[in-house]
């Protein structure tokens, strides 16, 4: 494996958690909700999956579990902004500081215990061929799962009605109620594919990238992942362009930092959260004010009966 | 079944006192089935949480020493979220605060000092938070970047910054390696106020905070017009309020106050920077504010009463070996029932059995 090679697979597993819980997210905000919850969606996933994957001894039933504890605390977001029309930027903060506690407290009885991670599948045939080969066919279960859920979440969104529907309850929450759809169900529905993306991007984590347990392990990426929302425009496919941007930054500051350039660690460290900052300014200006954001993103929705 | 709100014509104002009330008392029955569930009694760990800080003078005044940082950058949210401004980066803003008062203490540290360097620290200090601040601010008004988004991201920078700070140029040479500065000299510490405790200046001086902000909030322009943006922003552009020089002077006021409570914290009760010298000040303060119904008043009470959960969730780690982290779980329940309990004020919430129309 070349050199290249290497630096690349690393770019894509730092990549591929942004991925998941981006896509997740950008559904949920297409339907026109603002779930700021995505880091405690994603820590818990990461929590319930290797505590699972642990009692069990099995990688499935603990990926399994991550999906259900994202889409759970989905649930409990849904009841609140949806169900109780509550502010929907205080109960994603909420999420994500119940979800940071309680995956320490879920957790405790796991850290430090070490387990093999989830191997990776070779296509047949595919994986041989030179470069591409080893790059993209020779990966773990959640890469493909990656694409698939992007080319998934833009043929759903972009050619069918049903999609087609689910963007119109972003946009204009009323109009779709008028014409008889059931924009809270909807809405619903939405939140709980994020919050099974978050968990998958958090069993990701604790599975496949360190497979072991410590607490906080997310480190901001489910905020980066809120982030590649805003900058991919909310549309799917740029939405891998901003992840694997951002995971490029991560590796590169990880290869800088062991190569020994002479800048302190925390300075690299730091590098990715700022990336974060500059490419939000870069985008909103290159749209220079016309936001591309959902219309009704953020407003909490009552149908009058 | 399903839930059907109904708008209110008026909200109360007993309603309004007691949807804060009820959503502590939910807050605390779910956290008696957390304690159970942890293989705890509940009524003995709801005992060491919240009766047992407020128990003797020692525990009283860490409940004060606590309270003091919360309700300082709560006050501060509180004038952002009024607004509809959105800083969530006030842990990082806390932080920059501590720097730049810290940095005034350690450049003078053996040298001549006088009664003029605690002012200047708390005005560095404040003024360090209120610059930090001002960056997702103006990010904001400029290129129309989620302050959201931005404010938290510099979180994590300032954690880095201060990292670097006392591992590397502010490290004290004769700290056995250790990632801190050193300990300030008397003259760049605030005095304490009793004995046995560490009570300090600092408390006093949030509670002036509270006062002035309480006033601000409630018979100036200022105050009203902060309101008005939040609640009615088109109204506000007709009466020519400038919304993005409000944005501006939230956010620097919420940073100034942030930055002063990190100053406090670190002159008053640390004497020196470390890594990790906030227990999440700043992330908490939101649930303050919120649960303070965005009211420098309320604030202060409800600082207080997530002060008692800090040294409450100290006392149940070392008594009953409950994970530190259950605090935080019982802080992101509570901000779940304040926020359920104020939909309470403006709708009527009622469980309907028949199928919708």
């Amino acid at each position: 494996m070349t050199l290249l090679e290497a630096i690349l697979l690393t770019v894509m597993t730092a990549s591929t958690p942004l991925l998941i819980a981006a896509i997740g997210e950008l559904v949920a905000e297409r339907a026109g909700v603002l779930n700021l919850g995505v880091e405690g969606m994603m820590i818990m996933g990461a929590a319930a999956g290797i505590a699972v994957a642990i009692t069990t001894g099995s990688s499935a039933a603990g990926v399994a579990a991550a999906i259900l504890a994202g889409m759970a605390l989905a649930a409990v977001f849904a009841l609140l902004v949806l169900g109780l029309a509550t502010n929907q930027v205080a109960a994603g903060l909420a999420l994500a500081i119940f979800g940071l506690g309680l995956s320490g407290v879920l957790g405790a009885p796991f850290v430090g215990v070490p387990r093999a991670g989830i191997g990776k599948i070779e296509v047949p045939f595919l994986s041989d061929i030179p470069f591409l080969g080893a790059v993209l066919f020779r990966q773990d279960p959640f890469v493909y799962a990656s694409f698939a859920l992007v080319i998934g979440v833009a043929w759903f969104l972009g050619r069918t009605r049903a999609g087609l529907v689910l963007r119109a309850c972003g946009e204009n929450a009323a109009a779709a109620h008028a014409l008889g759809y059931k924009v809270l169900r909807i809405r619903f529905l939405a939140l709980l594919f994020g919050g099974g993306c978050a968990g998958l991007a958090g069993a990701y984590l604790s599975l496949v990238l360190t497979p072991f347990w410590t607490s906080g392990m997310t480190s901001g990426r489910g905020w980066i992942a809120l982030a590649i929302v805003v900058f991919a425009s909310w549309m799917p496919w740029r939405a891998v362009a901003g992840a694997y941007l951002f995971g490029g930054v991560t590796i590169l500051q990880l290869h800088a930092q062991s190569a020994g350039v002479p800048v302190p660690p925390q300075a690299m460290a730091a590098l990715p959260y700022l990336i974060t900052i500059l490419a939000l300014v870069l985008i909103m200006r290159a749209r220079s004010g016309g936001s591309t954001a959902p219309a009704g993103l953020g407003r909490p929705f009552v149908p009058d009966r | 079944m399903r839930l059907v709100l109904e708008q209110r014509p008026e909200t109360g104002f007993a309603l309004r006192l007691l949807s804060p009330l009820l959503a502590v008392a939910l807050a605390l029955a779910s956290a008696a089935v957390m304690f159970a569930a942890l293989g705890a009694d509940p009524l003995v760990a709801l005992h060491a949480y919240f009766i047992l800080p407020l128990s003797d003078s020692w525990g009283l005044q860490e409940v004060a020493v606590k309270a003091t940082p919360l309700v300082l950058i709560s006050v501060g949210l509180a004038f952002c979220y009024r607004a509809g401004v959105w800083n969530i980066g006030a842990e990082g803003q806390f932080l920059l605060g501590a720097i730049g008062g810290a940095w005034l203490a350690i450049a003078t540290h053996g040298a001549a000092q006088g009664p003029w360097l605690l002012p200047a620290m708390l005005i560095a200090g404040a003024a360090g938070g209120a610059i930090f601040a001002l960056i997702p601010a103006v990010l904001r008004t400029r290129f129309g970047a989620s302050e959201i988004l931005t404010s938290l991201m510099l979180v994590y920078v300032a954690e880095l910054l201060l990292d670097w700070l006392v591992r590397g140029p502010w490290r004290d040479p004769d700290g056995f390696n250790m990632p801190q500065t050193v300990t300030f000299s008397p003259a760049a510490t605030l005095p304490l106020l009793a004995e046995g405790g560490r009570l300090n200046l600092g408390t006093p001086i949030a509670l002036l905070v509270v006062a002035a902000a309480a006033l601000v909030a409630a018979r100036t322009l200022k105050g009203f017009e902060i309101r008005l943006v939040g609640e009615a922003p088109r109204a506000a552009g007709f009466a020519g309020i400038d919304a993005k020089r409000l944005t501006w002077l939230v956010f620097a006021l919420s940073g100034a106050l942030a930055g002063l409570a990190g100053i406090v914290e670190v002159s008053g009760t640390l004497r020196q920077l470390q890594p990790g010298l906030s227990p999440g000040y700043g992330f908490t303060a939101i649930i303050v504010a919120f649960l303070g119904r965005l009211n420098p008043m309320g604030c202060l009470v409800a600082g207080v009463f997530l002060a008692v959960t800090f040294i409450g969730g100290e006392n149940a780690q070392i008594m009953l070996r409950l994970p530190l982290d259950a605090t935080r779980v019982f802080q992101g329940l509570l901000l779940f029932y304040v926020l359920a309990c104020d939909t309470m004020l403006l709708y009527r919430v009622r469980l309907l059995r028949s199928a919708p129309a």
